[in-house]
């Protein structure tokens, strides 16, 4: 197929692959032009446990966060998302910040572009400011390291997802007392999920949004 | 080739900055993408702009955050691993877990900065925390369209159940992450700091959204999530100093 011939969104789906397949070659380069450059070959034993204590988890927190970010930061914005990273704490809520402001969904072609645009702006903006950080490491670090703002740092994330929250519950509070309540429980009752592999709960608690939704809406509580 | 191994070696920069500008020409492939397709759709360049203003003003503190993940990582790892781990495809919660395990699967610690690592437990640590974060890079093309086209037709076949659903699944995503808050409960007066730093940031956040809806103060609508954000954190200081002196 032409590239000119394409609609856009054929056209991101097509570039979408290039980039995102071809960044990951090249981030698997890296190792491997390492491991030429210095003569330096990894552990097989260490490599090996290494992989069985990161993978089965990230792979598969990976494959949730496909299944769920997907749709709401469009195809153009996963395609760049899923590679600059930071989806959690910085590409999705930041899509989802830009889709509220100007009013458009998730899904539509106003909302594909716009979902684009807010993760490319992020990723743009993201990297300037580590890159000026680590040009800088050596007057900032004792700045951000300092003590004193260590419990602000520590914080970020509950100081993020509760105004996140605010946002998003009040949109729909009928669809979001359900799983909020759910998950609430699930954590308090089995603290020991609550860490990075708690994303794994995401379809879950999904699930549980979905049918009480669909419960809602058959009987007319959600008009 | 074998050269003198260090984790700051110019060579690892060298090899980072060209990965970093290729991420970055990505970025404006698709901002430049979809910003021409935005016109065609006929939106108001000042309705792209505010897009553009809001996502670089949210950024800001996730992005400081990150740079702190950089430092911590880079006492054991050296500079530009964590540069290029943290700017592209990490995130700050899988980087430093990743970087544990690879370490400790090399009989080292990331607590242990008095010792250096070899060329070969770098070697390892790198090789693990890349293959370990490839799920999304080698599925997204594979799943994206299909599940895009999914949506698409439930939204078709009946338009108001597709905008619960996709507003469930938003549902879905946010309460996992306010459940996950509430995970330390069961330890103490401590374990409760980060529900009353999200309930801080939901307070600034109501009263932001009270500004913007009821006394119609439009600018504050860019700055309501990063103002909740850095509000709570900032009261995050004077919550864990009183909770620990409460507790002592």
């Amino acid at each position: 197929m032409k590239t000119q011939n394409m609609t856009y969104d054929d056209g991101t789906h097509y570039w979408g692959r290039i980039w995102l397949w071809g960044m990951g070659v090249v981030l698997l380069l890296l190792p491997a032009a390492i491991c030429l450059y210095f003569d330096a070959w990894p552990e097989a034993n260490g490599l090996f446990k290494g992989l069985i204590a990161v993978a089965p988890t990230f792979w598969a927190v990976g494959t949730i966060e496909v299944l769920t970010y997907v749709p709401m930061l469009g195809a153009g914005g996963s395609y760049l998302g899923f590679i600059t990273g930071n989806l959690t704490n910085l590409k999705v809520p930041c899509t989802i910040t830009a889709l509220n402001k100007v009013g458009a969904k998730p899904g539509t072609p106003e909302g594909e572009v716009v979902g684009t645009i807010a993760v490319a702006t992020s990723s743009i903006v993201t990297t300037l400011i580590i890159f000026v950080g680590v040009l800088l490491i050596v007057p900032l670090a004792p700045i951000l390291n300092s003590p004193s703002l260590k419990p602000a740092f520590e914080q970020i994330l509950p100081a993020l997802f509760g105004g996140l929250g605010v946002a998003l519950i009040g949109q729909n509070l009928k669809v979001a007392i359900v799983p909020v309540v759910s998950m609430i429980v699930l954590f308090v009752c089995a603290p020991s999920f609550a860490n990075s592999v708690g994303l794994v709960f995401v379809p879950v608690a999904a699930a549980i949004a979905i049918a009480a939704a669909r419960i809602m809406y058959k009987i007319g509580w959600l008009k | 080739m074998n050269h003198e191994f260090s984790v700051n070696s110019p060579f690892l920069f060298a090899a980072v900055s060209i990965i970093l500008l290729l991420v970055m020409a990505q970025a404006v492939f698709f901002l430049v993408r979809a910003w021409r397709q935005a016109k065609k759709l006929g939106i108001d360049t000042v309705k792209l702009k505010s897009v553009v203003k809001s996502s670089a003003i949210f950024t800001v503190v996730p992005a400081i955050s990150i740079l702190l993940g950089v430092i911590a990582l880079s006492k054991k790892l050296g500079i530009p691993l964590p540069w290029l781990r943290l700017s592209v495809i990490g995130a700050l919660t899988y980087e430093t877990t990743a970087a544990e395990a690879a370490a400790s699967a090399v009989g080292s610690s990331m607590g242990d900065t008095s010792t250096l690592l070899t060329a070969s437990q770098f070697s390892t640590i790198i090789w693990v925390m890349t293959l370990g974060i490839m799920a999304g890079v080698i599925l997204t093309p594979i799943i994206s369209r299909r599940l895009l086209n999914g949506v698409d037709t439930l939204e078709k076949r009946d338009k108001r159940w597709g905008e619960i659903l996709m507003s469930a699944l938003f549902m879905g995503m946010i309460s996992t992450f306010l459940g996950i808050v509430f995970g330390k409960v069961n330890t103490g007066l401590v374990g409760w700091i980060p529900v009353f730093v999200m309930l801080v940031s939901m307070v600034i956040m109501l009263i932001c959204v009270v500004l913007i809806k009821k006394l119609k103060i439009k600018w504050v609508e860019d700055y309501a999530l990063p103002i909740s954000m850095i509000g709570a954190m900032a009261l995050a200081i004077p919550i864990t100093n009183a909770v620990n002196s409460a507790v002592r």
